[in-house]
């Protein structure tokens, strides 16, 4: 049996290195990985929990996370598609239409 | 030590050391192949939590559908390697030491809550899909109709915005 602290200290880890990549990548498709790498995390910490409390809700929740995943990819990389067609560059630096 | 304390640290060297090649890596298609590495790995935990369906589900829907949608895309765009720019100073100065004091925040916490979590662990066999179906269909059942109404303004959407059409949309 392991301890479910294991279990959610790596989901931590794996959400930092989420973070660290959303900060210091330029590129906005893996920007966009590196989301689904922290959705993956959370999915880890539900299901740790889950096992925990020995209640299957978690469980529940990570289908409804893989869900919500699908969909946002597939609006996000059609939004990446639209951004490549407008600009040439999948550089984050280079859409900054909003920026003063 | 254990076996299955073995497998878990086998699973998760293999899921941190992806997610840092995800970072390292220059080329995107490279670190879509390592984010389907993590994402195996992970698949390989739950199926130690005893969570069959869950980790089949994230095969087959994470490392199967939405990465096959990235490699696409990528391919699609024909994305080369990242170009370098210079970084926005506040991500080079506050960004790697606030993301690093997250990570260590979060495992402090939970850490810190080792006994109330341990107190609940008297766990049983592991959950069979029966009762999590019964469960999805049943207590869960609005949240469930709700994500099929989500999956379809996701449709319209992704066709919306990936259409070809004359008013060009300046994004």
């Amino acid at each position: 049996m392991i301890p479910t602290n294991y279990y959610l200290i790596l989901s931590a880890i794996l959400f930092g290195l989420g973070v660290i990549a959303f900060i210091f990548r330029r590129n906005i498709i893996t920007i966009f990985m590196s989301i689904e790498l922290m959705l993956n995390a959370v999915n880890l910490a539900f299901v740790a929990f889950s096992q925990a409390w020995n209640h299957l809700s978690g469980q529940v929740f990570v289908l409804f996370v893989i869900v919500v995943a699908a969909a946002e990819a597939a609006v996000g990389l059609g939004i990446i598609i639209l951004i490549q067609r407008n600009r040439q560059s999948l550089n984050v630096e280079r859409v900054d239409l909003l920026k003063l | 030590m254990n076996v299955p304390l073995i497998v878990f640290f086998a699973l998760a060297a293999i899921a941190v050391l992806g997610a840092i090649s995800l970072i390292l890596q220059r080329h995107p298609i490279h670190s879509a192949l390592s984010l389907i590495v993590v994402m195996v790995a992970l698949a390989g935990l739950y199926l130690l939590m005893g969570a069959e369906f869950v980790a089949a589900a994230q095969i087959i829907v994470y490392g199967g559908a939405i990465m096959v949608l990235f490699v696409f895309v990528i391919m699609l765009l024909n994305a080369g390697a990242e170009e370098r720019t210079s970084f926005s100073s506040l991500a080079k100065f506050a960004g790697l030491p606030l993301a690093i004091a997250l990570m260590g925040c979060l495992a402090a916490a939970v850490a810190g809550s080792s006994e109330r979590v341990q107190v609940a662990a008297q766990s049983g066999a592991p959950a069979p899909t029966k009762v999590l179906a019964s469960q999805l269909f049943q207590e869960f059942v609005y949240p469930f109709e709700l994500t099929s109404f989500l999956i379809l303004v996701a449709i319209v959407g992704a066709m919306v915005l990936a259409q070809r059409d004359s008013k060009e949309s300046h994004l």
